[in-house]
């Protein structure tokens, strides 16, 4: 059989070639189709998730439970937002949840001095936001190689500076009514801490979209020595990412303050892990320079329906990570298939190029 | 004062890396409108001496002159505002971008120009308007305008990376080895951009282990080996193979 075709091949080169070119422009529709059904492939799993739970627990359709979601959701998904700066510049924040655990103490302090929704609100922003000034500025200046272990130690400091300040509580009670109700009102029958979580995500999608800044940060991400040749100040772009992560960290502390109506030393317990699942299954590549805020929030949405799902099903909670350990699994397998058909692309792309 | 300065002009330039003595007392001239060829075997030290031109390194010892003034090259930025463009070894493009946004990667159009460059908002119709501009009258053919680089081929992407040094090339225009993955159509392909940024008048410095390039294009060629400059001459047919032994050192 090969034969055979070596010999019309040598006969009749342009019938030959015709038929590579056929084979190769059919390859490479259907590599196009699976790199876009990839694209949307968190998306479509989502709906689908909630599409099957939904018959199988008609509770979990009703608005009220829904809401839930939503408020559950709502930290993670803030958190996450900073979160996915930071891995599109091939970084990773460790220090979130411990970050948001010191916020909500420090915000809770200064409730105690004072009862002003705005100076507790602001105290918690800026203390999220220096933390990760500090991460940022250690990485970047400390010459560090990753941003693993800076974002670990300062994990453990705000931990136990958390702890510390807290005095051996671990609740501290009362926050103003400003963030309370944030916690508990609704309008248009939706948590206020929905509004919240898209305030910040509109304002990050035109940073990161419409911004110059947004273009540097998927060029630092995506191949961070060209972006050093091509004169981006890549520090500048590293430290502004951490410090906006950190500050993500704040607002979620100040959804969380207002759900609980307190501040605790224990709060945000692994919601570092959380934020980079949700990340990660979202669809955003681990590898840096790839991803959009969509990943983020789709992925913070899953693990919420995940976990409300299992809980309404009475599924034990070992399951629940058992389950959000198999789809990170599935979701950089993702990733990896994604790179090999591009580069399966570009090798088309050259057999066929005039 | 009749003769110009040369517009690019290295003296006595010395850099180390550690142990590693990758030039040695190096000086060299490149003149506009005119291709000059920085020739080496592997480890010579050629990418060393274009990086410390482009600001990604800096030199030791010995100085960078342009138009006959000495000149502080400390980052990559700056080496691009003294109308300095390189095209480096390994392309610099950014895989997940399209070729008008990696035209612009560092040096966007955006306003409002009050702004510090990082806050500005990206003018994404304009650039990628003369993005186009600049491909089509290179005659550089893309199968998608829209689509990642990731998705291109080598030649596509080595095109790109080339087009996008002549869209901002002012004096010098570095290119290190830009066709050593390329087939021979592709290599055609960059080196008629080469002649076309030399004819629009920039200084070229071309690296490159092919030496029928050289004889087709350079008008000098400066030979490094083990980061000290061994030797320099017009290239041509007949002494071709001087030059080869220049590169190897087996002249005697
Ligand atoms: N960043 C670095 N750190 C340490 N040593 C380096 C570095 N860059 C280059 N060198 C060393 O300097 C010497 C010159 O390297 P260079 O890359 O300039 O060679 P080259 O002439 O470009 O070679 P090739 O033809 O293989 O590209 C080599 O011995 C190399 O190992
Ligand atoms: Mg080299």
């Amino acid at each position: 059989m090969g034969r055979t075709v070596v010999n019309v091949a040598d006969e009749r080169p342009d019938i030959a070639a015709d038929a590579a070119s056929e084979r190769t422009s059919g390859g490479s529709a259907l590599i196009a189709l699976s790199l876009r059904l990839l694209s949307i492939g968190p998306l479509l799993i989502l709906v689908l998730l909630a599409g099957t739970i939904g018959l199988l627990t008609p509770a979990f359709l009703t608005p009220g439970n829904l809401g839930n979601i939503v408020a559950q959701t709502a930290v993670i998904a803030t958190v996450a937002i900073g979160q996915h700066l930071v891995i599109l510049t091939r970084g990773i924040d460790l220090s979130v949840g411990a970050n948001l655990a010191l916020a909500t103490v420090i915000g809770s302090l200064v409730f105690r001095q004072v009862d002003s929704a705005a100076l507790v609100m602001a105290a918690m922003a800026l203390s999220g936001a220096l933390v990760g000034a500090v991460n940022g500025i250690a990485y970047v200046y400390g010459r560090l190689p990753h941003p693993f272990i800076i974002t670990l130690a300062t994990l453990s400091i705000c931990r136990g500076l958390a702890l510390e300040l807290a005095v051996g509580h671990t609740t501290m009670r009362g926050m103003p009514e400003g963030i309370a109700a944030l916690g508990r009102s609704t309008s248009f029958g939706l948590p206020s801490s929905f509004f919240v979580v898209a305030g910040v995500a509109a304002l990050v999608l035109v940073m990161a979209k419409a911004m110059v800044w947004g273009r540097w940060i998927y060029a630092v991400g995506g191949q961070p020595e060209a972006a050093v040749q091509m004169g981006i100040p890549v520090k500048g772009v590293l430290v502004t990412t951490y410090v906006l992560s950190g500050l993500c960290a704040g607002i979620g502390a100040v959804i969380l303050a207002g759900r609980t109506e307190a501040g605790s030393p224990l709060y945000g317990n692994l919601l570092e892990l959380d934020t980079i699942a949700a990340v990660i299954i979202g669809g955003a590549s681990f590898l840096g320079g790839r991803g959009h805020i969509g990943h983020a929030l789709v992925g913070a949405v899953m693990i919420g329906v995940i976990r409300n799902a299992l809980n309404l099903l009475g599924v034990d909670v070992f399951f629940q990570m058992i389950a959000i350990g198999l789809i990170i699994v599935l979701a950089v397998e993702a990733d990896v298939l994604r790179n090999w058909l591009e580069a399966r692309a570009r090798v088309l792309q050259a057999a066929r190029a005039p | 004062m009749t003769t110009p300065p040369p517009v690019l002009a290295i003296r006595r330039a010395e850099k180390r890396f550690g142990a590693v003595h990758a030039l040695k007392s190096v000086s060299l001239e490149a003149h506009r409108g005119q291709v000059l060829a920085l020739l080496g075997d592997n480890g010579a030290g050629k990418s060393t001496l274009v990086k410390c031109i482009s600001g990604v390194h800096a030199l030791d010892e010995g100085e960078i002159l342009l138009d006959g003034e000495a000149v502080a090259i400390h980052s990559p930025a700056a080496a691009r505002r003294f109308g300095i463009e390189t095209v480096y070894q390994d392309l610099a493009l950014f895989d997940t971008l399209t070729p008008a946004q990696n035209f612009y990667c560092g040096r966007e159009i955006a306003f409002p120009s009050w702004l510090p460059q990082g806050l500005r908002l990206l003018k994404g119709r304009a650039m990628d308007r003369q993005a186009a501009a600049v491909l089509d009258r290179l005659k550089v053919k893309l199968p998608r305008f829209d689509a990642p680089v990731a998705l291109m081929s080598g030649g596509q992407r080595q095109a790109i990376a080339v087009a996008r040094a002549t869209v901002f090339a002012r004096k010098v225009v570095i290119l290190d080895e830009p066709t050593a993955a390329l087939g021979v159509r592709e290599s055609r392909k960059v080196l008629d951009l080469v002649a076309q940024l030399r004819a629009e008048g920039n200084a070229v410095i071309l690296i490159t282990h092919n030496m029928e390039h050289v004889i087709e294009l350079a008008d000098r060629a400066v030979v490094l080996r083990q980061g000290r400059k061994v030797g320099e001459l017009k290239p041509t047919r007949a002494n071709q193979q001087e030059l080869v032994s220049m590169i190897v050192g087996a002249e005697a």
